[in-house]
């Protein structure tokens, strides 16, 4: 792999982990997310550096040139991060539907007790 | 004690005709039924209307889908201790002098769940295009198939539920187009469904929730749904009505 490509693969998951930690220390990113993002990085550091790893995992899934199999981890990772993106999104909005439907009943029970005091 | 029973009337935009729902549920079923619409988000000034009606109105903050709404009636019932609760679409769709015939059927089955099947009568007329009435049957074809039950209106929202399936279905019901797996649903927990035909009116105001550009989305969602439905596994046991 050439000098300059590591270079750049280097310096962006080092960017990405620098990233990730500083939004998790201003409290802008929840530790449950952050964790599969830090891993992602952390490998794609890892495959950077250690060329030899990189050229064994090449090898070992048939892949000629061996940054084509970094960036074949990183959209592994990407789709990795969008699932778990999607699993987030379908949880929060079951939650914000009971929410929904707990506010609406407790709302309709405040309209009948206020009108049953206007009454008396 | 009498029984309490709860009409629960799903309404989103409904303007034109959940005034004439509301009465025509107030004059058609006797007195010891209680009326909920839940009007599902409407900016169309729905619930205001039903309220005029008499009806009582609980409101969501902003439009659930009609799975949410029906879910807040179920939540509403188990809450107030209900024993019955029938749904009866907003939309005019549903004879409420047919819940008779609903409640007879459950008191003679025991069944959890009783469904007003327009296609269960032999001089049924449902002038439905050919589209919707083909994608009704596939639902039907399947559903008998899985649940060795013979189920010919999925699709059907006219519903008679008992006090176990109103806290199963409280705690946990199926988001959007939720009919057809309500039935899986209640085939996993091993309670008991059956059918009576009933008449169904055409819809006479508003838009159906089902446009046509949604219904290949319905379609697929459905089935997958079914099939997913299928991988879950059954409960040992019937589950506990408290």
């Amino acid at each position: 792999m050439g000098h300059r490509i590591q270079l750049v693969a280097v310096f962006g998951a080092l960017l990405l982990l620098v990233l990730v930690i500083e939004l998790v220390r201003r409290r802008r990113l929840n530790e449950r997310y952050a964790l599969l993002w830090m891993l992602s990085a952390f490998v794609i550091l890892g495959l950077s550096i250690w060329q030899g790893l990189l050229e064994q995992l090449a090898k070992l899934i048939g892949i000629a040139y061996p940054p084509n199999a970094l960036f074949l981890a990183a959209i592994f990772f990407i789709l990795l991060l969008l699932l778990n993106m999607s699993v987030a999104l379908s949880r929060l909005q079951g939650e914000t539907r009971i929410l929904a439907q707990r506010l609406a009943i407790l709302e309709s029970d405040h309209e009948q007790t206020s009108e049953n005091e206007e009454d008396w | 004690m009498a029984e309490r029973k709860l009409v629960v009337i799903p309404a989103y935009n409904e303007r034109d005709s959940v005034v004439a729902v509301v009465e025509s549920v107030r004059s058609a079923m006797p007195e010891n039924w209680d009326i909920v619409v839940i009007d599902d988000g409407s900016d169309d000034g729905t619930g205001a209307k039903a309220a005029r009606a008499g009806a009582h109105i609980v409101r969501t903050p902003f439009n659930l889908g009609i799975g949410g709404a029906v879910q807040t009636g179920f939540i509403y019932a188990r809450d107030r201790g209900y024993h019955q609760m029938v749904q009866i679409d907003g939309d005019g769709q549903h004879e409420p002098s047919a819940v008779e015939s609903l409640q007879k059927a459950m008191s003679e089955s025991g069944a959890d769940m009783i469904c007003g099947s327009r296609f269960l009568s032999h001089d049924y007329t449902y002038p439905a295009p050919i589209s919707r009435r083909t994608g009704i049957h596939i639902f039907a074809f399947l559903l008998s198939t899985f649940l060795r039950q013979r189920i010919t209106d999925p699709t059907s929202g006219f519903r008679l539920y008992n006090r176990r399936a109103i806290e199963l279905f409280a705690s946990d019901y199926p988001h959007d187009y939720p009919e057809v797996e309500v039935v899986m649903m209640l085939h996993q927990h091993r309670l008991k469904m059956k059918e009576v035909p009933v008449k169904m009116n055409l819809r006479e105001e508003g838009v159906s929730s089902i446009s046509t550009s949604k219904s290949a989305y319905y379609m697929v969602k459905v089935l997958l749904a079914l099939f997913v439905g299928l991988l879950r596994t059954r409960d040992r046991q019937p589950a506990e009505g408290a």
